[in-house]
């Protein structure tokens, strides 16, 4: 009994202690900063690889995300007599919800176990000693770049995922169903505000971005140097990440809504 | 080479996630469609006002011609102080007068204004005195049965 509770305080205390490190990774990236945006042809390389590469995944699935929030959207609505608000529906739900968030999950499987797997092996291959033996600092040459990268990239993709998104719901709408287009357009533009819904939503995936690359960065900078220990940081970064983007979507729709 | 194929890329990303950002603003969001910039405000006092909520449109013969600002309740008089933000192009007669209107049966309220034939204007920061509150339709179905209920008596 007193031995399962000394595991319970042991995890406790091991996962406060690495809070506490990957607070101290965020401040140490933040103190390279000036020197980051000096070189930027890093972060440039760092852009590519997390955001040109997701492109692909990200369109594809806001599409059909949007496509789908179409016909079902369309099923529900006509019940009530009411398809044209069609357009409101989807635009609402990508714009406030669906696009940050779900740019979020897919942005931290697609870059976010990229980054750890990279820094991960850096590491097990001893790279970033060696790194330090040559007084290369690895947070500012690794790690920065990738910060950058990551905030830079995640409010793009998260507009392009809300953008695309509609225009499914657009293709869905209009030509396949036959609501009328005029309607579609005018209903979404006199319900989505640009202040309240929007930039909310840009919001949204600037924290996003902000919290997946630093757990991504985390668990790779921090991942047992070895085969196994790579790969459960990987899984790590996968789970944190969802569920820290899912409780902060939380935490920021109540803040967004109360005000 | 690979630094010109990266900048190529990397631009194209930036400009598409831009061009994205300003899709949604314009063609989605109601940033282009929502014109009003220079405003002026006129207060009005309601009994009730019912649904009605910040940023409800204010409108005239159907026009919105600006948007609810703020909702206060004043504990002198009882009342619901409501700020109306209207567009500077639009002048009202002193005498105009504000009802608060549901747009179909369940839609959201609004304010409509209706012009009275002063020929002082309403300057900002006025108060229009004859306003119409939102209609409670529990209200109504209670004085229908009162009215119901004291013609049976009569009878």
């Amino acid at each position: 009994m007193i031995l399962f509770f000394e595991k319970i305080g042991f995890s406790l205390r091991q996962k406060i202690t690495r809070l506490g490190a990957a607070a101290r990774l965020f401040f140490s990236i933040l103190t390279y900063t000036p020197e980051n945006f000096k070189r930027f042809r890093l972060t440039i390389k760092e852009i590519y690889a997390t955001g040109v590469l997701s492109l692909v995944i990200i369109v594809v699935s806001a599409f059909f995300v949007g496509m789908v929030l179409g016909l079902q959207g369309y099923y529900t609505l006509q019940k009530y007599g009411s398809s044209e608000a069609i357009g409101v529906l989807v635009a609402l739900a990508l714009v406030r919800e669906l696009g940050p968030v779900v740019t979020a999950l897919l942005f931290a499987g697609r870059a976010g176990t990229a980054i750890t797997a990279e820094i991960g092996l850096m590491k097990a291959t001893e790279q970033l000693s060696a790194m330090e033996m040559m007084a290369v600092s690895p947070i500012a040459r690794i790690v920065a770049p990738r910060f950058w990268a990551g905030i830079i990239t995640m409010p793009l993709l998260a507009s392009i995922f809300s953008m695309v998104g509609v225009l499914g719901g657009y293709v869905v709408a209009v030509p396949l169903i036959g609501v009328d287009e005029g309607a579609f357009w005018s209903q979404m533009q006199a319900n989505v505000d640009f202040q309240f819904d929007i930039v909310n939503g840009f919001i949204k995936s600037l924290v996003f971005g902000i919290a997946c690359t630093i757990i991504a960065l985390f668990e790779g900078y921090d991942a047992p140097p070895t085969a196994e220990g790579v790969s459960r940081a990987t899984t790590r970064t996968v789970v944190t990440s969802s569920l820290a983007v899912l409780g902060l979507d939380f935490i920021l729709t109540s803040f967004m809504l109360t005000v | 080479m690979d630094r010109i194929k990266f900048d190529a890329w990397v631009g194209i990303f930036v400009a598409l996630g831009l061009i994205a950002l300003m899709g949604l603003a314009m063609k989605v969001g109601n940033l282009t469609s929502n014109d009003i910039k220079t405003t002026y405000q006129i207060t009005a006092n309601f009994e009730n006002i019912g649904g009605l909520k910040p940023r409800a449109p204010v409108k005239s013969a159907g026009v919105v011609v600006g948007r609810v600002d703020s909702i206060v309740f004043d504990t002198t008089i009882y009342e619901a102080i409501v700020t109306l933000s209207i567009d500077e192009r639009y002048v009202f007669p002193k005498d105009t007068f504000a009802n608060i209107y549901t747009a179909g049966l369940l839609g959201e309220q609004y304010i409509g204004l209706e012009a009275g034939g002063d020929s002082i204007n309403l300057q900002a920061n006025d108060k229009i005195t004859q306003t119409q509150d939102a209609v409670v339709l529990e209200k109504l179905i209670s004085q229908f049965l009162y009215n119901k209920a004291s013609e049976e008596e009569e009878k």
